[in-house]
């Protein structure tokens, strides 16, 4: 059985995005629209759970990444003719190039990457408390920026006219993409020796393991994949500033803490469910029928049912819903460090 | 009548100082909770707003101010040890970035609430409004709000210092912030202490809501979010394993935000946060265990 299970631990996330993208193509055009977007936050919970949940460090900025990831793409995969109305304090360079589809993705990526180094240069020597400010005080500087520095994007403006190709194919892609790579970093050497730094600093320090290399390569990774899933994340629906800040940061760490912070499984399964619900309060806000009953809920209560979920499972199952652990044939003991956060 | 200095005026240097007052109570607040506790207090903003829109509420209804604040005082405490009933207790014995997250959501909750129940237009708290007019102090102009929040919290942290230093309950607490397991073995009622805790930090949120709100009298779901943001990294910045260097840091980072808020043009004045945090990141780095904190208190760890 423990040949079986890694697989297992791939094809299960991978299964269930498919039936998820299934889910989609069925269901009607309005619809299809929630399902995609679930399958971007998978890509971002994913990114996400790289770093949170390997490393047991906190992190609040990674929406940043996610953030410079859809100004990379979106401002540059607008159509050259559409660019002036919208961003026209635009550098030069920025204006005159345009980049198809799948490169706008690439660059994305890229950005997410170089940006994550040079915050996780300096950052990764904190853990805990300062980690958790000094990474907000990044998502703060990021979302600052963005939204007053006219040369590099549209600032207050809202990124509409960027071709909309993150359909339920690139979306389902996208998400199993950021799996896989999700999954080759924790079987690899280095996915293994951040595990071990999580579960016991000290020990793995005492083996020869260095921390701060470790959380740094973790959170370059991670940065890459969020900058990917910004690149979906734009060319899904007009993003702006307000989209990539507070919220979205609330919403992923929920579905991340929720699903369960340290399992690949968990990162998927919690995106998927907490999309689910929030797919569904969505519509109920806008007034729907549920068993011959007609729901109309107040507009806000996605976030209340949401927010109260999550400190529901934080208070209730601190390790999540899949308790922290990766699918497995075979009910292995409970692990007790699960949910532990570096202090 | 102006400092030279980057033209900073008294009236700015005022104000810096109030909202440094200011958040320094809000400082001390999200302190003590901590101390006992070890839970760094995320929703403590959305206290502040509760108390806020029971002033707007009261204000609206033009009940006298008195009344205003006794409601505002009550809605806090109540919402404080409800929140600790139900939120922190079950979160004892987890680790600070747990409870972290646990009270981002909690944050997160209660603003949601607050925007279903009174919507996103937000509502104005009007009643003490006479305190944004200025006095003329020796040809100087200086809104009365900023000298009242800093006499105010000046005699808040001194009321503090007295409990915290002559009385038992404050012995308990300070001993408890130093060690909860051997406080409690040497007799130190756990329940006690963390009730005074919860109850003094919400009496310090009532009356900054209080403040906040005459300086922004127009109350929305996200209001004192961005102080809470603010104060929790100046807190950190301070030094969180002690209460002093934590409101000496909330105080830094409002007069820091305020002089810079009045001393910056106004075409960089808008990059102010970025300024602000990029501040506290290299701080941060440069002294992780705080910055008003002495050797050998540091209790963080570099990697």
């Amino acid at each position: 059985m423990r040949r079986v299970d890694p697989v297992l631990q791939l094809l299960g996330p991978i299964a269930l995005i498919g039936i998820a993208a299934l889910v989609g193509m069925i269901v009607s055009t309005s619809a299809e629209t929630y399902v995609i977007n679930a399958l971007v936050n998978v890509a971002i919970v994913v990114a996400l759970y790289v770093f949170i949940g390997n490393s047991g460090v906190l992190s609040f900025g990674h929406i940043s990444f996610v953030a410079v990831g859809a100004w990379a793409a979106g401002v540059l995969s607008m159509p050259v003719e559409e660019k002036p109305a919208i961003m026209p304090h635009l550098a030069s360079l920025l204006r005159d190039h345009t980049l198809g589809n799948v490169w706008s993705l690439a660059l994305a990526a890229a950005v997410g990457a170089a940006y994550a180094l040079v915050v996780g240069l300096p950052l990764m020597r904190l853990s805990g408390l300062g980690a958790g400010i000094a990474t907000f005080g990044v998502l703060e500087i990021t979302h600052n920026v963005l939204r007053y520095w006219e040369k590099i994007g549209p600032g207050l403006n809202t990124f509409s006219a960027v071709p909309e190709t993150t359909g339920l194919l690139q979306a389902s892609l996208g998400a199993m993409l950021a799996v896989v790579v999700a999954f080759a970093y924790r079987r690899s050497r280095f996915g293994r020796l951040l595990g071990a730094t999580r579960e016991d600093a000290t020990a793995a320090r005492a083996v020869g393991v260095s921390v701060y290399r470790q959380r740094l390569i973790a959170f370059v990774l991670s940065g890459t994949l969020a900058g990917f899933a910004g690149g979906l994340y734009v060319h899904l629906l007009p993003v702006n500033t307000e989209s990539v800040y507070l919220d979205l940061t609330f919403i992923t760490l929920a579905m991340l803490v929720i699903g369960g912070a340290t399992s690949l499984w968990g990162a998927v399964v919690g995106a998927l469910a907490v999309s689910a619900v929030d797919s569904f309060l969505a519509e109920a806000e806008s007034g729907i029928h549920v068993f011959g009953q007609s729901l109309d809920l107040p507009a806000g209560t996605r976030i209340v049912v949401v927010g109260a979920l999550m400190a529901l499972v934080l208070i209730l199952r601190p390790a999540g819903l899949t308790g922290g652990r990766e699918l497995a044939f075979r009910q292995r003991r409970p692990l007790r460090v699960l949910t532990k956060f570096a202090k | 009548m102006t400092v030279a200095v980057l033209g900073i005026d008294w009236q700015t240097l005022a104000d810096a100082i109030g909202l440094g007052a200011i958040y320094a109570l809000m400082a001390v607040g999200i302190g003590l909770v901590f101390g006992v506790l070890r839970l760094v207090n995320f929703a403590y903003g959305q206290l502040v707003m509760a108390g806020a829109y029971a002033l707007a509420f009261a204000s609206e209804r033009g009940w006298p101010v008195s009344v205003g604040i006794v409601l505002c005082f009550a809605v806090v405490l109540a919402l404080s040890a409800l929140m600790d009933q139900i939120v922190f207790r079950p979160l004892r014995g987890q680790s600070p970035a747990v409870m972290l997250v646990a009270t981002f959501a909690v944050a997160f909750l209660l603003q949601s609430i607050a925007l279903l129940w009174f919507g996103p237009l937000g509502k104005i708290s009007a009643s003490l409004a006479t305190l944004n007019q200025p006095v003329t102090i020796s040809g100087v102009d200086i809104r009365k709000i900023a000298i009242v929040a800093t006499v105010l919290a000046a005699g808040c942290l001194l009321l503090l210092v007295v409990l915290l230093g002559r009385t038992r309950v404050g012995l308990h607490m300070r001993a408890a912030a130093m060690d909860f397991r051997t406080a409690e073995l040497l007799g130190v009622r756990a329940g006690r202490v963390i009730g005074a805790a919860v109850l003094i930090s919400g009496l310090l949120a009532a009356v900054v809501a209080v403040m906040l709100t005459v300086q922004t009298p127009l109350v929305t779901p996200d209001f004192a979010l961005r102080d809470t943001i603010l104060v929790l990294a100046g807190v950190v910045l301070g030094g969180m394993n002690r209460l002093v260097p934590a409101t000496l840091g909330g105080f830094a980072i409002g007069f820091a935000s305020g002089l810079l808020g009045g001393a910056l043009p106004t075409d960089q004045s808008q990059y102010l946060p970025s300024f602000l945090f990029a501040a506290v990141i290299l701080v941060l780095l440069v002294r992780p265990g705080g910055l008003f904190t002495r050797e050998g208190q540091q209790a963080v760890e570099r990697v």
